[in-house]
């Protein structure tokens, strides 16, 4: 399609036809994506072959106290003046040899069997507690212990550099650097690692080892049934994404059903807060409406009261015997309390909590879109009105198209954070009405709030940690998508 | 046909009036209905009126003279203002660090960093709770106000985005003027980016300080119910309206809700600017 096409289309349907090219490029953008993510791997693969060739480099062409700093690090740099560098190196080593020695090798060991010696309380017979295996703790600190033996190996290429680098120092005349110019650097030169220091640490013990180790749990069979200290777990490979999948009836239906409805929720949720938040902003920023900002102010203050203290207060209020109700029968418009929140199979819960989410959502939509609306150029909605448009006809031909165009970014990450929205349904109806026909989950629950009850209801780990990586996929799927959208609407840009 | 169009309008505007009045009150009332109920006297969890007939402070008096050990308000408060402060120290400089590096700072491994970040971001947060109360659990900090600290503060570091975002937009003639002036780039962090962007640390400082009020899941699990002592404001409340308590404390429930809600809302009535510039900066640069 040609620029003059393009331009005489509306801009509803420059905005269809955007759509549709993004998915249309999708098989293109995946495959660059994929010849982009074999680079990278070239790439690495590469860089690990160059990094053994200059170790092994470095160790030729090193002279005494360089090759034996190969094997006690720090040593080069002891030699040669770097005292004090030299000796934080050495006790880098020595400590991380002491704590393979004390603690990581021994569970690093029962890593592949997670241990093997079941507790056993004979206390019929003798009243001694025999100690077994803990899988959970093998499994945690064997985890610990490969991410520190990896940061650790860094630290040990880094350091044979160090070393290399403060011989050709030496030999080519210049003064090895002193101790206190490096720590200047760390405020200069290498600031990123002062900053970045403290973050990642923290990062990675309260995120990255906590992620690796509930992605292997995905792997295993730890359940109510296989708690650790009393009982072992074992590794089961891709047992449980099998379960789901299909192969245990109940679990595999429970997941059908909760992903469908989290989608129908995500989207209904997502589109209703948007055009319906947009309707209101709109009202409300029109033209000889006063009071502007304290109708604003009454909506945002939805946003402003802690969430958990609303979503609390809605759901006693639409209890059975809650507010709502009692209102409802003391003025006689209904006989028995309405089940809000509880009717088994029914779609009146899911409405109830589409209808309350609306109540939360929309004024996030109002105070967002608040402001791009009043940047619409007021010669096209003037324009519309002499040609005898509609409100209703302006609205699907200026505003939303308009709209649209701006905020596809923030729809969908919308969309994602809908697919995620714990509180609303956690809060509200915890995921009920409860059903035997689902594992362990209610019929309002979402994939994320099974995930939490699986946690903590039924300390069904496996399960749970199955399901994350799931959402983690779809979740990522979506980014990608938005990412690509979001790539074909700059080209577009570029384009007119 | 001019008066026709003035007449339209009016109708129009006043359709608009008495719409928007209508929804005005419905979106208020369930707040006020909170407000309302916390300064009732009587009548239990659902009286079959609105408005209360007798009006007390009571509720608010005994929530902070009762001497029961699991709904202390005062001592939650005290407990959720220490770790709430330590938190927002401690997260705030890990967010400023990180967006400075990564809107300022060129190294080798800056993309790898940024999109492992981006990776991260998009597993459910709730997923490694378990695992976290294990590792607190062996440095024998599970069940205190540390470990919140802890927890609330670890992560913060990957939600650089919106103040990486701003810092972006300081013009980088700044840095490189103070650089041949021979600033280190510590100093420029210090004593030029940071004063400039008074707006978004003040965001940042905020927005951390806040969060902890607010959390009711990680508090769950990290400090349970089994330690009462060490419970924030959120997870008393959470604990007030399960099916045991809630015949009982209810009327307190409302009253503490409204206590904490009251500062958290002002706050943010006066911070929906930067609210909004932080959501749509990013979705209107596409």
């Amino acid at each position: 399609m040609n620029y003059i096409d393009y331009a005489s289309k509306s801009a509803f349907q420059r905005t269809i036809f955007k759509t549709i090219q993004g998915f249309k490029n999708l098989p293109k953008n995946i495959g660059n994506g994929i010849i982009f993510l074999g680079k990278a791997i070239l790439g690495f693969l590469l860089g690990i072959v160059f990094g053994i060739k200059n170790y092994f480099l470095r160790f030729i062409r090193g002279d005494f106290a360089t090759k034996i700093s190969f094997v006690i690090m720090g040593f080069g740099n002891i030699v040669r003046g770097q005292i004090i560098k030299g000796i934080l190196l050495l006790a880098i080593e020595f400590s991380y040899i002491l704590f393979m020695i004390n603690f990581g090798w021994g569970y690093l060991q029962m890593f592949p069997t997670l241990g093997l010696i079941q507790q056993k309380s004979g206390l019929a017979e003798c009243n001694i507690l025999v100690n077994g295996d803990n899988s959970m703790h093998i499994l945690l600190y064997s985890v610990m212990t490969i991410l520190i033996s990896i940061a650790v190996f860094f630290i040990y290429v880094a350091s044979t550099k160090m070393a290399y680098k403060v011989e050709t120092d030496v030999k080519e005349g210049r003064k090895p650097a002193s101790f206190i110019s490096e720590f200047r650097d760390l405020f200069d030169k290498r600031y990123h690692t002062t900053l970045l220091t403290y973050p990642i640490v923290m990062i990675s013990v309260f995120l990255i080892i906590p992620l690796i180790f509930m992605i292997l749990i995905a792997f295993t069979n730890f359940d109510s049934n296989h708690q650790p200290q009393a009982y072992l777990f074992q590794w089961v490979g891709t047992q449980n994404f099998h379960d789901i999948l299909g192969g245990n009836p109940l679990k595999a239906y429970t997941f059908k059903k909760l992903t469908e409805w989290t989608f129908v929720w995500a989207i209904i949720a997502t589109f209703s807060n948007y055009i319906l938040g947009m309707i209101l902003a709109l009202m409300i920023n029109k033209k000889g409406i006063k009071c502007k900002s304290l109708f604003r102010t009454m909506f945002v203050l939805t946003i402003a009261v802690p969430q958990f203290v609303t979503l609390l207060f809605m759901n006693q209020m639409l209890q059975d015997t809650g507010i709502v109700n009692t209102l409802l029968q003391s003025y006689g418009i209904t006989h028995a309390p309405i089940q809000f929140l509880d009717k088994v199979n029914s779609i009146l819960p899911k409405a109830t909590v589409l209808i309350v989410n609306l109540w939360v959502g929309i004024p996030y939509t109002i105070l967002i879109t608040s402001g791009i609306l009043m940047n619409i150029p007021e010669e096209l909605y003037e324009s519309a009105r002499i040609d005898g448009a509609s409100p209703f006809k302006t609205f699907t031909k200026i505003t939303l198209p308009y709209m649209l165009f701006v905020t596809t970014p923030y729809l969908i990450t919308q969309f994602v954070g809908n697919l995620n929205n714990f509180n609303v349904i956690y809060l509200l109806t915890n995921g009920g009405p409860a059903t035997a026909n689902y594992y362990q989950a209610g019929q309002t629950d979402l994939l994320v709030t099974w995930l939490f009850k699986l946690t903590t209801v039924d300390s069904n780990f496996k399960l749970a940690a199955t399901i994350g990586i799931i959402v983690f996929i779809i979740c990522a799927a979506f980014t990608l998508i938005t990412f690509n959208m979001s790539k074909s609407a700059r080209n577009e840009e570029e384009f007119s | 046909m001019i008066k026709s169009y003035k007449a339209r309008r009016i109708i129009s505007n006043t359709l608009i009036y008495i719409f928007l009045s209508v929804l005005c009150i419905i979106w208020v009332l369930p707040i006020a209905d909170l407000i309302m109920t916390s300064f009732r006297a009587t009548g239990g969890v659902a009286p079959v009126y609105l408005i209360p007939q007798d009006w007390t402070l009571n509720n608010y008096i005994e929530l902070f003279t009762n001497n029961d050990t699991t709904f202390n308000y005062l001592h939650c408060f005290t407990n959720t203002l220490f770790v709430a402060c330590c938190s927002c120290v401690l997260s705030t400089f890990s967010v400023l660090m990180v967006s400075y590096t990564f809107s300022r700072l060129r190294f080798k491994t800056r993309k790898f960093f940024i999109n492992i970040g981006m990776i991260l971001g998009m597993f459910p947060g709730f997923m490694t709770m378990i695992a976290i109360y294990y590792l607190l659990k062996a440095m024998n900090l599970d069940g205190r106000l540390v470990s919140l600290i802890i927890c609330y503060s670890a992560t913060a570091g990957l939600g650089y985005l919106i103040s990486k975002g701003f810092f972006d937009t300081i013009p980088r003639a700044l840095d490189e003027a103070a650089t041949i002036d021979g600033a280190t780039k510590n100093q420029i962090f210090w004593k030029i980016i940071l004063p400039m962007s008074k707006p978004i640390v003040i965001y940042t400082i905020l927005t951390s300080f806040i969060g902890p009020w607010c959390d009711f899941i990680f508090i769950g699990f990290i400090i349970g119910p089994n330690h009462p002592e060490n419970f924030t404001i959120a997870y008393m409340l959470l604990q007030m309206v399960n099916s045991e308590n809630i015949n009982t404390q209810y009327l307190y429930f409302c009253a503490g809700s409204v206590l904490i809600a009251v500062p958290i809302t002002l706050l943010f009535l006066k911070l929906q600017k930067f609210y909004v510039e932080g959501v749509t900066g990013g979705a209107v640069k596409g």
